[in-house]
């Protein structure tokens, strides 16, 4: 095996500058790939964290059919004790009710039709980003006081401030008219112009009250500590709603099936984009090997009749070209991982991608972020098809005669 | 013997290159591929960005708006303007106009007996309005407005879903007056219709301009001019002279500053277009060098026998330029033949419904039409060409400057 080795290692230098075109085009694919293989991988791992954190949560309990129909009446009954089994179950404080609503939403001077979300105070902080994002007054005081907390965006077109109040029309649980006042007591700036634009929130309590729900709420959710083990705590979840069989949970895939499939689209058109480079590397180490097979004709069938077996030649070549590939996939991940290292630390931005960032919850510049994963995946697959691309010119001495082969020019 | 005339140079760079048939067949592979690759999936994404564009546009709507100066931060009731008058309706009567609205767009709460939704209420002229935004394909049952005075209501099919309402029954609509007093009035729907990008459904419900002025005590305001010029790429051509027409009591702004997420996608596709032809042939130009390299490698005495004969080293030079660009004209001749024969088959659209939510994010819709560019075409082909003989240059000029005594010894 180590004499295979070093002549292959030596064949590889007899052509220096063929030997590194070749081994260039790996490294620059190599670049290229890691450099946006680590990229997407980040920005996917952002875009979910960003989204669900503000809002949605990692998963939701609801009652069958909410989430494809949202409608008032497919509430969940006695809400706030489910919370508390729920919570008691996972040993996880991350889990809180919600309730919502349509109401028109009136200041002095202004008057909006908004989607009105009654949350529990103690426990809304610690599955949502919002109540963090409060930068004019601060949170609830209590589970039934008569408060709101809304969007900057959305207190400036309704030209509120801390302690002006509002008023609250809309249909409670039964279809019944619904009114009721609230006093703003926090505003808040999540930089999501569609939240700061539309969110309300009340306390559960007067919720309940104002809407005619009798304990009721719409969904619970629940954060679990880490998006791989959504999976686990949903089984778990799922224990407790064994008496409420009208109830579901729904993870982040169903709740938000548009970020999976952005994501997915996405991961899809980038493999295209990937596969091509990776092809015309093969072409490249196809190229290469089929020439060193063609160049060495002579010398093989020598070998040949002083009986070397064609395996051996055979795996002389794929030898050659693990060497070159592997040296390919080393210097190729090595300039990947410095650029990206370094991108990952001062961050870059391309002109237009403040819009795009916006539009998936992502920051304005970009933090590509390196990983076992995202290092080894695209160099890897490089390397296999390079090995690959070889098997051709292997197969090829299998054929040759060593005495036309002695003679050939 | 001076330098060889040009059909010479063509001949022997013709056979050289079928000499060592199988290298330049999978180069050949290899360009045919790059050339495929960029062309192809450039075309795929033009046809999402413009997919993108024109469903955003239509939903704008119109490539031009005009609104009261802060109606687009707070698009109240009270930000309203008069109807367009004299000086903007001549104006609009340019050849590049080719349609335009006026519409009364605020918020409002839509209600049935069974549930109540926030909606955005749209004040139309039917006549109009079906020129610059509404399709009226997408209508699935009953009918759209007849007139601005139509007394019926239009919803998307998703909202009369929600609302668990349906064709003939009475809906709610309440929004505010300008002096906010709650505005409200009983709509009949007359008609639901299907929207492409399903999110609209669940937005906007259409009633007649003057009804809904009277909703809100209006008079005769309304709260944007919608135009609609038909190509999106030459907006500036006729922005000037409506933005002079309509005053500077009024905001008028292309649609790239309306939505700047539309604007930037623009933008970011030309930049998206070129890096990619660009990367492409990089990974390609490693292996066009290498074969180049290796034909010079191989023929080193024969050149240096050449020069010895007295073929000047500029007729060397040109003779593997030449070989470089008979290799790239073949390719992209055969790269363009083969992403035209594979996008001709799919101008029907692709289907990508199983990603349809994901892509209605990024604004696009279910079925994927690529769009192929001449533009795109060209820019690829040059790109192909020019970098290409740039990077033979060195093969070639190493090949040139041979000393033909050391070349002829060489083994």
């Amino acid at each position: 095996m180590t004499i295979t080795l070093r002549m292959a290692w030596r064949n590889l230098w007899r052509h220096k500058r063929r030997t590194w075109l070749t081994v260039g085009a790996m490294i620059f694919s190599n670049l290229i790939l890691v450099f946006s293989i680590s990229l997407q991988l980040g920005s996917y791992q952002m875009m979910i964290d960003n989204s669900l954190k503000s809002y949605t949560g990692h998963m939701q309990i609801q009652r069958e059919g909410y989430n494809e129909e949202p409608k008032m009446r497919s509430s969940i009954d006695a809400i706030i004790s489910l919370a508390g089994r729920v919570r008691d179950q996972l040993g996880n404080e991350s889990v809180a009710a919600r309730g919502v609503a349509f109401a028109m939403t009136s200041s002095e001077e202004r008057s909006y039709g908004l989607q009105i979300i009654g949350v529990e105070p103690e426990y809304e902080p610690k599955v949502s980003t919002l109540p963090g994002l409060i930068t004019r007054g601060g949170y609830f005081t209590g589970l039934n006081t008569e408060e709101i907390i809304i969007g900057a965006v959305l207190a400036r077109n309704l030209r509120v401030g801390i302690g002006d109040e509002l008023t609250l029309l809309g249909s409670g649980h039964d279809g019944s008219f619904a009114a009721g006042i609230a006093i703003v007591t926090g505003i808040f700036e999540s930089g999501i112009a569609e939240i700061d634009r539309s969110m309300a929130q009340l306390p559960i309590g007067y919720f309940q009250d104002l809407f005619g729900m009798e304990g009721r709420g719409h969904n619970i959710v629940i954060n679990a500590a880490d998006l791989s083990e959504v999976e686990s705590a949903k089984q778990s979840v799922s224990s407790v709603l064994k008496d409420r069989d009208e109830l579901v949970v729904l993870d982040w895939e169903l709740l938000q099936p548009g970020l999976k499939q952005a994501i997915q689209a996405d991961f899809t058109s980038a493999w295209f984009m990937y596969g091509v480079l990776i092809v015309l590397v093969a072409f490249s180490v196809l190229n290469t090997q089929l020439m060193s097979v063609l160049e060495r004709t002579r010398e093989f069938g020598v070998m040949m009749a002083l009986g070397v077996k064609p395996a051996r030649l055979g795996s002389l070549v794929i030898t050659e070209t693990a060497v070159m590939s592997g040296l390919g996939l080393a210097i190729g991940a090595l300039l990947g991982i410095v650029m990206t290292w370094y991108l990952s630390i001062v961050g870059f931005s391309y002109p237009g991608m403040e819009d795009m960032a916006e539009r998936f919850n992502l920051p304005d510049r970009m933090y590509p972020s390196l990983s076992i994963l995202s290092i080894m995946l695209g160099p890897s697959v490089v390397f296999v098809f390079s090995l690959l691309a070889s098997i051709y010119p292997a197969i090829r001495l299998f054929f040759l005669q060593p005495v036309t082969a002695m003679r050939a020019v | 013997m001076s330098g060889l005339p040009l059909k010479a140079i063509l001949m022997l760079a013709w056979r050289n290159l079928w000499r060592n048939h199988r290298r330049t067949l999978i180069m050949l592979a290899a360009i045919t591929v790059g050339v495929w690759a960029m062309i192809f999936m450039t075309a795929l994404m033009r046809g999402m960005v413009d997919d993108m564009l024109l469903n955003g546009i239509r939903g704008l709507p119109g490539e031009v708006q005009i609104h009261h100066p802060d109606y687009r931060d707070d698009p109240n009731v009270n930000n309203s303007m008069p109807a367009p008058h004299d000086a903007l309706l001549s104006a609009m009567r340019v050849p590049e106009v080719t349609a335009w609205t006026s519409r009364v767009r605020v918020p409002a709460v839509i209600s049935s007996e069974r549930d109540s939704r926030g909606v955005v209420l749209l004040g139309v002229e039917p006549q109009s309005e079906v020129k610059v935004s509404f399709d009226l394909e997408t209508i699935i049952e009953g009918r759209f407005l007849e007139d601005s005075s139509d007394r019926g209501l239009v919803i998307g099919a998703k909202m009369a879903d929600r609302l668990e309402t349906d064709l003939g029954k009475r809906v709610v609509v309440m929004s505010q007056d300008p002096d906010n007093n709650i505005a409200d009035r009983g709509f009949r729907i007359v008609g639901v219709y299907k929207a492409k990008l399903a999110s609209l459904e669940e937005t906007y419900i259409y009633g007649g301009r003057e009804t809904v002025q009277k909703m809100l005590k209006l008079g005769n305001s309304v709260s944007e001019v919608a135009i609609s010029g038909g190509d999106y790429r030459n907006v500036d051509r006729w922005l000037g002279g409506i933005q002079q027409a309509a005053g500077n009591d009024v905001e008028t702004l292309p649609w790239y500053e309306i939505d700047t997420y539309l604007g930037s996608m623009l933008a970011m596709m030309d930049g998206f277009v070129l890096v990619w032809i660009i990367i492409v042939f990089l990974a390609l130009s490693f292996g066009l060098v290498n074969t180049l390299v290796m034909a010079v490698f191989e023929r080193v005495r024969e050149i240096g026998l050449m020069q010895a004969l007295g073929m000047r080293p500029s007729t060397i030079l040109y003779q593997i330029l030449m070989e470089s660009l008979l290799l790239l004209l073949i390719g992209l001749a055969l790269g363009n033949a083969i992403a035209v024969g594979t996008i001709i088959p799919l101008q029907g659209g692709i289907d990508i419904s199983v990603v349809a939510e994901g892509m209605e994010m990024m604004g696009t819709s279910s079925m994927l039409y690529p769009a192929l560019k001449l533009n795109d075409m060209i820019l690829a082909n040059l790109i192909v060409i020019i970098l290409g003989l740039l990077t033979s240059i060195l093969p070639a000029w190493r090949a040139a400057s041979y000393n033909p005594i050391e070349a002829l010894n060489k083994t």
